[in-house]
């Protein structure tokens, strides 16, 4: 199999650069003959010969491929130089009009904007365009001799600052006055609002980061995919782009540095952005997602493989609320009860409790309903359980360790779920929450079988519980696994950590062989093992899981469709192959190419 | 000065949409309320920049300040505001 494409930035995380050796310089126009292509790609160029043909990497975030010419965010607007203005009750005047202009431009966009999650996040900017405290600062600015254009300018990045040093999700507010500062800036200038480009073709959208106004005013005819050079996975790009149903890529490194018209295949499925591919490619990558969206619509029922291995495709949800109504899903594999408990200064009361198990149990009639008793803990704090603060929270009282000191939380809610079994007719799965030891399982086992309760599980989400597999299923029903808190705990690495996201890689064959040993377990016991992580909803790692011996697997309503139509395409000896080269891979690109390539 | 303590319950902290509804709910009181963390230093309640920038997480404690006939009614709505879920009516995991 040839090499893939050497990445050509600096810096860039793709592990295939390092190994390749060839990859060509930024920007010093290296022909695209240098570097090893894939093996189906054209050589032909990039049209602008700024960038040679190369693999970025980063976070996919919205599913789906798709190929097109890129096209960039115009950049940040030019101030004029600064002078001593003479008129400071002039300058003020331009620079509150221009505020409340953008304001009320934003609050236009809102109302106009079809997408509710959109539409509140433009209301919430429209609402900092006229902050008094922002104002107040513009004032200040003006009063010392800024003119309006700089005193916008100073104003905003004042705040921005304050915004970057409160750190987390607050420092990713810090776009929202960027955008603020382009358009009130522009305003004064009289100068078009940078934004995104229109080449009057679709187009696969590039910027540093992309503002919240930017993505809710997308039109999806035009825009391909979105790939952007900074963000996380909890960056409003993320989030809207889900919404929106784009193909989308963060955290990329070198994006901005893709030469304007230049073609790229986006994957993102995978994170991957493959540049300087020819037009023919593109169309080819196009006429496949058109078969993979019609396929997929196509599908439905129950998850087999193409040779008729069962593969439950179940739900994850918080409450019935969550039961979208025609989601084709074999049960619910992921049913978190911590919404009852949130946002309560007394435990839910045994009523409430059995009143809202049971319209899930009724939603699902005669179907599999997988419970998670509570999992909270100082990490998810809830004011009843009057967790003391603890230095390490995730490594702390939480999930089933809770019940140390609070067992009548624990019995009250399966007594909840046994009575909601009783009236509903229904047969639940009931599993703990963080539990690490054979004793722990024993001990919770008991608790639930003595009300009755016949399918008795763990999460695993700690790698001593995933170690001990075998053991656990000697007393315990059946497993799900988390694969987000199990690669938290098994990589050391806080899954809130944007900067150790490739740690979190669920593709990481560490990850994999605690997965492959589970799912091991399963099959010697004659027992179901599930996952219920976002791996779950990963369409090409989905038949890796299946291949480990995985029997089930939970996710959100959207990713049902893909991985349905995945596990589809291949046979159970296909999967079984494909797991053996994921878990055979030295890195989560090496597992994933390796898979890929066998697609 | 009429003080309240109160603990933020929302998941994404004061941020975002909990901490737009805070903003206006504020500037709905009709006199100056101010809000800091523990000794820091505290910003007007109606500058939703202000109030983000004190990076006010899950389960951070707050002080809200206000003086003059009705401050403690205003304070007392305010910090019930704050005890509760607002997030809760977004989506899960988005």
């Amino acid at each position: 199999m040839p090499e893939p494409v050497a990445g050509p930035v600096p810096g860039s995380a793709s592990e295939s650069g390092s190994e390749s050796g060839t990859g060509s310089g930024t920007g010093t126009g290296t022909g695209t003959g240098t570097s090893p292509e894939t093996g189906t790609g054209s050589a032909s160029g990039t049209g602008t010969g700024r960038f040679a043909s190369g693999t970025l990497r980063g976070l996919g975030v919205g599913p789906g491929r798709t190929a097109g010419r890129v096209f960039r965010m115009a950049g940040p607007l030019p101030l004029p130089d600064p002078v001593r203005e003479a008129d400071p009750d002039r300058e003020l005047g331009e620079a509150l009009r221009a505020l409340e202009a953008v304001s009320a431009e934003l609050a236009a966009r809102a109302s106009a904007a079809s997408d509710p999650a959109a539409s509140a996040i433009l209301e919430a900017q429209s609402f900092i365009a006229a902050d008094p405290g922002l104002l107040e600062s513009v004032q200040e600015n003006v009063a010392a001799g800024m003119g309006a254009a700089h005193a916008l300018d100073a104003a905003c990045a004042g705040h921005r600052e304050a915004l970057l040093a409160a750190g987390g999700l607050f420092a990713e507010r810090a776009a929202d006055l960027d955008d603020i500062r382009n358009r009130a800036v522009a305003a004064v200038l009289g100068l078009p609002v940078p934004g995104v480009p229109d080449p009057g073709h679709p187009f696969v959208l590039v910027a540093e980061d992309l503002s919240p106004a930017d993505t809710a005013g997308l039109d999806t005819r035009t825009v391909l995919a979105l790939v952007t050079e900074k963000g996380g996975p909890t960056s409003h790009t993320a989030i809207l782009a889900r919404a929106l149903g784009l193909p989308a890529v963060v955290a990329c490194p070198g994006a901005m540095r893709v030469g304007e018209g230049t073609w790229a295949a986006v994957d993102g499925t995978t994170g991957e952005v493959r540049t300087g591919i020819g037009e023919e490619e593109a169309a080819g990558i196009l006429r496949l997602a058109a078969a993979d969206r019609l396929r997929q619509a196509a599908s439905s029922g129950p998850g087999r493989t193409a040779d008729g291995h069962p593969v439950e495709l179940l739900l994850n949800i918080g409450s019935a609320a969550d039961l979208a109504p025609g989601a084709d899903a074999e049960g619910v594999g992921l049913f978190r009860t911590e919404f009852l408990f949130l946002d309560r200064r007394e435990e839910p009361g045994f009523d409430e409790q059995v009143a809202a198990y049971e319209a899930v149990f009724r939603a699902f009639p005669g179907g599999k309903v997988v419970v998670r008793t509570l999992d909270a803990g100082s990490d998810k704090p809830l004011p009843f359980l009057g967790a003391a603060p603890e230095p390490n929270p995730a490594l702390g009282v939480r999930g089933l360790r809770v019940a140390r000191g609070r067992p009548g939380v624990l019995d009250t809610q399966l007594d909840a779920i046994a009575e909601a079994a009783r009236v509903s007719g229904a047969q639940p799965w009931v599993m703990a929450p963080m539990v690490s030891t054979v004793a722990e399982a024993d001990d919770f086992a008991a608790r639930a079988r003595a009300r009755g309760i016949t399918r008795v599980g763990a999460m695993i989400e700690v790698p001593a519980a995933a170690l001990r597999a075998d053991r656990l299923l000697e007393r315990l029903d059946f497993l799900s696994i988390g694969t987000n808190d199990l690669s938290q705990y098994a990589f050391a690495a806080d899954r809130q950590h944007g900067g150790l996201a490739d740690l979190l890689d669920p593709w990481q064959p560490g990850l994999l062989a605690l997965i492959a040993g589970c799912a091991r377990a399963g099959l010697a016991a004659g027992k179901p093992v599930g996952v219920c992580g976002e791996a779950a909803a990963d369409p090409l790692l989905a038949p890796v899981l299946a291949g480990l011996g995985v029997t089930s697997l939970s996710m959100s309503a959207p990713g049902l469709a893909p991985v349905r139509d995945a596990l589809a395409r291949r046979t159970l000896q296909r999967c079984r192959e494909d797991a053996r080269l994921a878990l055979d891979a030295d890195g989560p690109e090496r597992a994933r190419e390796a898979v890929a390539a066998d697609r | 000065m009429p003080e309240r303590t109160v603990v933020i319950a929302s998941r994404t902290g004061l941020h975002a949409r909990p901490a737009k509804l805070f903003v206006q709910a504020a500037a709905a009181q009709g006199m100056p309320v101010r809000i800091r963390i523990g000794a820091g230093k505290s910003v007007p309640a109606t500058s939703m920049l202000a109030v983000m920038a004190l990076g006010a997480g899950h389960g951070a404690e707050v002080v809200l300040e206000a003086e003059g006939p009705g401050a403690d009614s205003a304070l007392d709505s305010l910090a019930e505001l704050l005890s509760r879920d607002l997030d809760a009516e977004e989506a899960p995991d988005a």
